[in-house]
């Protein structure tokens, strides 16, 4: 298939930064969405251009790194995969696809199509953990029993990749729906509960420090997650958060 | 002759005793002391996180950017340990055992027995960090079996069991960063290793943001930089994993051992066409549940392979079950050399199922029946339908794999819960890897190397679901308590300064060659010689090798690695983001390292584990071992050119097994 590719390029976080059109011949339908880019870069490095710098590695859906918004949605036109798992076949010939950074006032653009998503990191910097040291000289694995719907429920949380898809799909850049993932995994498990107070209020705000917006419920952070991660955790993280303000008397 | 540093006294005291008598370094020197460990996946993360904890003063580094994503995350299956939960007679002496054997008898007793005895440990620690792993219904922990054992001993969380043992490693090195205990660099990638009167005094990293290049010095280096699978291009690895930092490592006198042991994964979805640049494996835990085949006729193998017949056309007396027919006793569970031997023997036969005629059948159908009848007896359905079974089967199966067969689908565009997945063997680990002594420090004084990035207990095949475990162990609970032991003699050593001329030297090193790469400005882009490196060890070096094929390929490699250094092309700077400069600095090094491979593969003289010379096999197509002149390691050193490197022989010793023929039947 035929298609037309139009791309953000910006070479830098200062530079303003456009959309340019690139014509993509004989594309097949098999191919990856990262493979025809690597086609397309191929070409361009060729012809003596910059390729279109964009993050990938794992390209099976779970390190996270991939993040594009593919003709506004993040991820692409497919539900719960990932952009290195989304196929060529989802399109036509003489189709048009306009290709995008993750957008977030708090994921700079770095180049083209790569952000930073360094304030991710620094929310789970803030506490998400268990403040368990590595020594080994904990508790036999079987000593605590934990109900299997319980530990099933932490374990679909914490399928989160930290993609970032949720924060680019909000339109208020929320990032309630990566902070819910994490809280509510420890919040389920025994072993999270003796910090559960803590945990929640810092995570919330170094997420407010980091400029996310508020949630306003509209659930477009859920659509859009490969994952799927359930805006259920948005509702108990927001249960957590009340526990721990009276908790803690804040 | 190397020495190995192997503690004296019986097997099973070696490391308790050692660790009662390694050197230890006291809290308020631990703060006077820096640390560097590279890499930050499952080995890393944890080290980093460990040494941090007790102390040290540690910068880590990944190229990422965050170590949340380093390729261990990708691990499917499951992770090992003895913990004979399922009471059926596990111990931490047949984890080792099963180990030593699967392995092929090319590993050292003593660090697989290590690895055994902590195994336990892992579990317990994990758990109390909040992985949430795979329970059953009265609340404890499940397991399920792998191949090359008896015993079901895997602990899993779905088909993500690498991602969740990262994050755990992740949650406690994101602790340390809060404390302050570790600086972390993200999207730095190191480009030199730093010696000063013979020790491993630091790095020289690039921001891969800005393209700086920056000077870290440190008391003793840690190389957590995972396996070098990407030699061969197309591999389940994540696209960015590579070998330069041990490359770099070996370059200035780390041995490396055993290069030309590497894992072909037996299931792996086949390769679809020439754009194709990863290959994505289907966990081992489905041969629990899968039964694989091929058609028993040619005839319909090749009308399968036209389109004109559906597997569900074949019916069940023209079907080989090749695996349960050849190795009765391990069936579909065999080790995963022989399952991918086994998988070539059939296609190359032409029995294969693909249009490529490189694919066989792994087909759950038998599952799906067997769990639904247990389901619906559970669930108190009398008489239910043929149909109402097999649904129910299905949610079972889905409960365990779901997000393998998703991906399948997404990948594929079939539906394994339906029609039976199509799979074939690709390269997935490397067992060889940087040598390291019982401590993982390398022969480089103060160079430790942990995980898949050293060659130590796997020997020349890696049994599933224990490359998690040994990368935990060593992050965890090996290198900390070793470390010490080095580390104790420059408590008065002081900071190491950057602007010694050891450090000129290796920036200077490094901006040479990069300005090499940038100023070739030739033809070809960096992943069209990575692709013609790839297809000569896959055609060569891969499932099978012979001595003629060995030798020609060593010689393409050198020409391919000529006309890369001539004539490639990679466009933009170096003083920004260059990602295509970046993977040229990678493939560049693998173009060496390819042929050390070779050069290793062609000096073995026997077959074993996933090494295969056609010139040694039993008459049955087994591997013909040769344990009289080849049990041992053998650890190349770097002469300047890698197809005249320098061979160093550590001799194995089996004091506590005994050397036998592998067999699975
Ligand atoms: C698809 C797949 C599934 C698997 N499933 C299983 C399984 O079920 N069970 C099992 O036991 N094993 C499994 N394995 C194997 C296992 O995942 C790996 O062997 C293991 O995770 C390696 O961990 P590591 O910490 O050694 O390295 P990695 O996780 O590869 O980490 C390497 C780190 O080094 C960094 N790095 C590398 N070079 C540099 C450099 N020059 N500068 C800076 N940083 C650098 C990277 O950024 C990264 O942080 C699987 C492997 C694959 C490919
Ligand atoms: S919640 Fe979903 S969209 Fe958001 S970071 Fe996690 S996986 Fe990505
Ligand atoms: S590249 Fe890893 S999730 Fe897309």
């Amino acid at each position: 298939m035929n298609l037309t590719l139009k791309i953000w390029r910006q070479k830098s976080p200062d530079d303003k930064g456009g959309m340019v059109t690139y014509p993509m011949k004989d594309v097949e339908s098999h191919m990856s969405f990262l493979e025809m880019l690597d086609v397309l870069n191929n070409d361009l490095i060729t012809k003596g251009e910059e390729p279109v710098a964009f993050d990938h590695d794992c390209r099976e859906g779970i390190c996270g790194t991939c993040s594009m918004v593919i003709n506004g949605r993040p991820h692409g036109p497919d539900s719960a995969i990932t952009t290195c798992q989304l196929h060529m076949r989802k399109f036509n010939d003489g189709d048009t696809i306009h290709i995008e950074p993750f957008r977030a006032k708090s994921f700079p653009v770095l180049k083209d199509l790569t952000v930073d998503r360094g304030a991710f990191e620094r929310i789970m910097q803030a506490g998400g953990f268990i403040s368990v040291n590595t020594s080994g000289n904990t508790i036999d694995a079987n000593t605590i029993p934990i109900r299997k719907d319980h530990a099933d429920m932490a374990f679909d949380a914490a399928t989160c990749i930290g993609c970032g898809a949720c924060v680019a799909a909000c339109k208020n850049s929320s990032a309630m729906l990566f902070v819910s993932a994490k809280v509510s995994q420890l919040a389920l498990l025994p072993q999270g509960h003796t910090e559960r107070t803590e945990r929640v209020l810092k995570m919330v705000h170094q997420m407010d420090a980091e400029g996310f917006g508020t949630c306003s419920n509209t659930g477009a952070c859920a659509a859009e997650c490969p994952k799927e991660i359930s805006l259920d955790n948005i509702a108990r993280l927001n249960r957590e958060y009340l526990r721990a303000s009276f908790v803690s008397g804040e | 002759m190397m020495n190995a540093k192997i503690p004296t006294g019986p097997l099973k005291d070696k490391w308790t005793n050692h660790k009662d008598h390694v050197n230890l370094v006291n809290p308020a020197n631990k703060r006077n002391i820096d640390i560097i460990v590279v890499g930050t996946g499952l080995a890393g993360a944890s080290a980093a996180a460990s040494l941090g904890e007790m102390g040290y003063k540690v910068k880590a580094f990944c190229f990422q950017d965050s170590p949340r994503r380093a390729h261990s995350i990708a691990a499917q299956g499951g992770i090992n340990a003895a913990k004979n939960y399922q009471n059926d007679g596990d111990s931490v002496f047949r984890l080792f055992y099963d180990t030593i054997k699967g392995g092929d008898y090319r590993s050292r007793e003593a660090n697989v027995y290590r690895l055994a005895e902590v195994s336990g440990d892992i579990i317990d620690q994990c758990v109390a960090q909040g992985v949430p792993f795979a329970r059953e219904y009265g609340g404890l922990l499940d397991n399920r079996s792998f191949g090359g054992v008896q015993v079901s001993r895997t602990f899993y969380a779905k088909g993500q069991t690498g991602q969740q043992l990262l994050l755990g490693a992740y949650s406690a090195l994101s602790r340390q960063i809060a404390k302050g205990n570790v600086a972390m660099y993200n999207r730095h990638e190191m480009l030199e290793l730093v010696m000063i009167d013979g020790k491993a005094r630091g790095i020289i990293a690039r921001d891969l943001v800005t393209g700086a290049i920056e000077r870290h010095s440190a008391h003793a280096v840690v190389l957590c930089t995972g396996g070098y699978g990407n030699a061969f291009y197309l591999s389940t690895n994540a696209m960015a994993s590579n070998v330069s930092a041990a490359w770099k490592a070996h370059r200035n006198g780390a041995l490396f051992a055993n290069p030309c042991f590497t894992q072909i994964h037996p299931t792996c979805i086949p390769v679809s066409g020439e754009f194709q640049s990863k290959l994505t494996l289907m966990s081992e835990s489905l041969r629990n549940d899968g039964r694989i085949w091929v058609p028993k006729n040619l005839e319909d193998a090749k009308a399968i392979r036209e389109g004109k017949l559906k597997p569900k056309d074949i019916s069940e007396e023209n079907r080989d079950y090749y695996l349960e027919r050849r190795y009765p006793a391990f069936g579909n569970l065999v080790p995963r050399d022989v399952a991918s031997r086994a998988a070539k023997e059939r296609c190359d036969a032409g029995h294969g199922v693909n249009k490529t005629g490189e694919a066989v059948y792994l087909d759950f159908a038998f599952a799906f029946e067997r769990y639904g009848a247990t389901e619906a007896k559970l669930r108190g359905e009398l008489n239910p339908s043929k149909e109402r079974i097999i649904e129910l089967g299905r949610e079972i199966v889905a409960d365990k794999y779901g997000n393998l067969f998703q991906m399948y689908e997404k990948i594929t565009d079939d539906n394994p819960y339906y029609t039976p997945m199509m799979i074939y063997p690709a390269v997935h680990y490397t067992m060889g890897g940087l040598w390291v002594d019982y401590n993982l420090m390398t022969n480089v004084q103060g160079l430790y190397a942990c995980g898949e990035a050293n060659f130590s207990d796997h020997g020349a095949n890696r049994l599933g679901a224990s490359a998690l475990m040994q990368g935990l162990a060593d992050g965890y609970f090996v290198l900390p308590y070793t470390i010490g032991d080095y580390l104790a003699s420059d408590i008065r050593t002081g900071t190491i300064k950057t602007d010694q001329p050891a450090f000129d030297e290796a920036e200077n090193n490094v901006r040479d060659r990069i300005n090499k790469l940038m100023a070739a400005k030739g033809t070809n882009t960096v992943d069209f010689y990575h692709r013609k490196l790839g297809k000569v060890m896959w055609d060569k070096c891969g499932m099978a090798r012979n001595e003629s094929g060995l030798k020609e390929a060593m010689n393409e490699i050198r020409e391919i690695r000529e006309e890369f250094w001539r004539d490639v092309k990679i466009p933009g700077t170096a003083d920004s983001m260059n990602p295509e400069l970046d993977k040229a600095g990678r493939v560049a090094d693998f173009m060496e390292l390819g042929e050390l491979m070779c050069l290793d593969a062609l000096g073995r003289n026997e077959s074993c584990g996933g090494h295969f010379r056609e010139e040694y096999q039993t008459h049955e197509g087994e591997a013909l071992r040769d344990d009289d002149n080849f049990a041992y390691v053998a650890a190349w050193q770097y002469t300047g050119d890698p197809g005249k490197a320098k061979l160093n022989k550590e001799n194995l010793y089996f004091e506590n097994v005994e050397l036998k023929q592998r067999s699975y039947k």
